[in-house]
């Protein structure tokens, strides 16, 4: 299977390397990395329960009605592995593309670009898989205490499904900053995450919008993330999780592919 | 004269049938001036699939034979391709290296032979760095022909990068690493095991004498210090062709000898060196032979001290005079009475430089006929002589 010259990057001994690489980077700075694991608990915290506790119960897709917290967790995790990709891959990575030079020397190794493009994308899953799970636990904990967060054993998939959004993202976020050329440019970047991070029914049901909108709505990454792990969580899978894996993958295999050509361009002259 | 010869035992000027029994440039017999060698036809045939030819069976031996010249497999890209003979590290034919409208390398050839120290000569926006990473497969060809080890730098880059270790022009280290993570890690990027990087990483820290800052970042090391570790780093594969760029540019003479020392060792030690330079004294020091490149073409190639015999005289005598004011004939003045008694002079503004076989006796002739310079400097004619001739005194940018 050759994907635009990313097939090679199916054997992941040379990708990991880089993953390797970061490991030993952020050995020395894991601080850094524990506070992506703060945020998604601080809004789960205040929106969920503080105000959770003023809202009531949310209608689901399937006309169920759940508590708050239980509607907006599932939201979170998502939310959370985008930005943790999009952290990763916007900002960690131009720097190490323009200022540290990583690749120009990488260039000259036998690693190829499609390598770096996958390694890159491995390590910022593993550092979502990391969020991913520090917010499952805590979700975990909440149920014991018997706030059910996660209404159905499908929610054990919510991990796997997590890094497939943060795929997805991962791979759109990196292609994305092989167009960047200054630092100033990733305003634009947050421009398209904080709306979908605010509007794509992670905080409120998309029913509050006109049916022209929804389908916009509709159509974002971050809706297709949040409505899969929701169904999950709360236990209403529908056929539409099919659409919703098939374009996160869609979107991480392609980013992926214009990643190894961006790169080849910009390196290889 | 765009063609250098390196492969050492033939030359460029070599018999048609001491060219044709060499293999690389012969077809079974056809040579490529288009004659026929029965001796190295008789080769060829016991030979059938020796490394002129691709040729695998008897009939297309013959078919070969009958062919005319013009379409003997010699003059094939393939072919070519397999002609870069175990002999040769490096072989390249026509190479040629655009960007856009701009040509930076205009169909330059030559060869590196394993052990040698071949070095790109020339001032800036030459070519050399174009040439350089064109070798090192981070750079496509645009057209002509160029094998490392004897391999396509298109379809084995992975391979060939194996096997190469490669001091960019600027220092690529890795910021965020530690002087021997830098290292480590880099062996992993080749495969080594954690272990055998390690090791390797020690030893090539000690012969770089960087062990005292291994753990160290690397920003706040020196500009020899950094390029002494790019060096270790190039050689953490245990490459047997090392490409460096400009290995001692911007540093201070102790980094620079120092580097020297350590490269001139790695080639007692077999490796084969390829390095570009604009330093005549670092050509002269470390190059066993070199071209010198110009405007994206190769414009000369040799030894140092055959560059040295053949573009310019033995000694140069240097002549200074005061410039009184009010004469303005001057230059014509001192030009007419050095007339005849060198191979060449050339007037600069500070001084007159007299290409001489023997300078102390220019020298005395020209006092005997008048002149009365304040300062005479004979020396040694030396690379920069050649290089200055070759490539001209005005600043090209």
């Amino acid at each position: 299977m050759t994907v635009l010259g990313v097939s090679r990057s199916f054997a992941l001994t040379r990708p990991v390397r880089l993953v390797e690489r970061n490991l030993l980077v952020y050995r020395r700075s894991f601080m850094v990395i524990f506070s992506g694991f703060f945020e998604p608990l601080f809004y789960l915290f205040s929106m969920g329960f503080g105000v959770g506790a003023l809202i009531g119960n949310v209608p689901l897709d399937d006309g169920r009605s759940v508590p708050y917290a239980v509607f907006v967790a599932p939201a979170l995790l998502a939310s959370s592995a985008m930005n943790g990709a999009i952290y990763e891959t916007s900002n960690n990575f131009f720097y190490k593309l323009k200022y540290a030079k990583l690749y120009d020397a990488i260039i000259s190794t036998p690693m190829s670009l499609a390598d770096v493009a996958m390694g890159e994308i491995l390590w910022a899953l593993l550092r979502g898989s990391l969020y991913a799970i520090g917010f499952l636990a805590v979700i975990g904990v909440a149920g014991l205490a018997g706030l059910g967060l996660i209404s159905s054993p499908l929610g054990l998939l919510a991990f796997p499904a997590a890094m497939v959004v943060g795929f997805g993202f991962a791979g759109a976020g990196m292609a994305a900053t092989t167009f960047v050329r200054r630092w100033q440019d990733f305003d634009f970047l947050q421009l398209a995450i904080m709306p979908m991070f605010l509007f794509s029914g992670t905080f409120y049901p998309i029913a509050a919008y006109p049916a022209g909108l929804q389908l916009i709505i509709q159509a974002t990454p971050l809706y297709r993330g949040v409505h899969l792990i929701r169904a999950l969580t709360t236990g209403t899978p529908d056929g539409l999780l099919v659409l919703d894996l098939v374009y996160l993958i869609a979107m991480g295999l392609i980013g992926l592919a214009i990643t190894s050509r961006r790169l080849q361009k910009l390196l290889l002259a | 004269m765009g063609h250098a010869q390196i492969v050492p035992g033939s030359s460029n000027d070599g018999s048609v049938a001491e060219k044709a029994a060499s293999g690389p440039d012969s077809c079974f017999g056809w040579s490529e001036a288009g004659q026929w060698n029965p001796v190295a036809a008789a080769w060829a045939r016991l030979r059938p699939s020796g490394p002129g030819c691709g040729h695998l069976n008897p009939v297309a031996a013959a078919w070969a034979r009958l062919r005319p010249p013009e379409r003997c497999p010699a003059y094939h890209p393939i072919v070519l391709e397999a002609a870069a003979t175990p002999e040769s590290l490096i072989h390249a034919r026509g190479l040629t290296k655009r960007f856009g409208a701009f040509t930076a390398v205009d169909g330059v050839d030559f060869d590196v032979a394993p052990g040698e120290a071949f070095g790109f000569l020339g001032p800036n926006g030459a070519g050399k760095t174009s040439t350089m990473r064109m070798i090192g497969t981070v750079s496509p060809v645009t057209a002509g022909t160029l094998t490392v080890f004897g391999l396509n730098p298109k379809r084995d880059g992975p391979k060939i990068r194996a096997r190469l270790g490669v001091v960019p022009q600027a220092d690529t280290l890795d910021p965020e690493l530690s002087v021997l993570e830098n290292l480590l890690v880099y062996g992993r990027y080749f495969d080594l095991s954690w272990g055998e990087a390690r090791r390797r990483a020690l030893e090539l820290l000690d012969f770089v004498q960087l062990t005292e800052r291994s753990n160290d970042k690397v920003e706040p090391l020196s500009g020899g210090m950094k390029r002494r570790l790019v060096i270790a780093r190039a050689l953490i594969n245990e490459p047997s062709l090392l490409l460096l760029d400009e290995p001692t540019t911007g540093l201070d003479p102790q980094a620079r000898h120092l580097l020297w020392d350590r490269l001139y060792r790695l080639k007692q030690r077999g490796v084969t060196l390829c390095l570009t330079t604009h330093y005549m004294d670092e050509a002269e020091q470390l190059c066993d032979r070199l071209v010198v490149m110009d405007q994206a073409r190769i414009v000369a190639e040799g030894s140092p001290r055959q560059l040295i015999e053949r573009y310019v005289s033995r000694e140069v005598l240097e002549l200074r005079f005061r410039r009184d004011d009010g004469e303005a004939d001057d230059d014509a003045h001192i030009a007419g009475r050095l007339d005849g008694l060198a191979e060449r002079v050339e007037q600069l503004p500070d001084r007159v430089l007299v290409y001489t076989p023997d300078g102390e006796a220019v020298a005395a002739t020209a006092y005997e006929r008048g002149l009365r310079p304040t300062s005479v400097l004979v020396r040694r004619s030396t690379l920069e002589d050649v290089f200055l001739r070759l490539t001209g005194r005005s600043l090209v940018e």
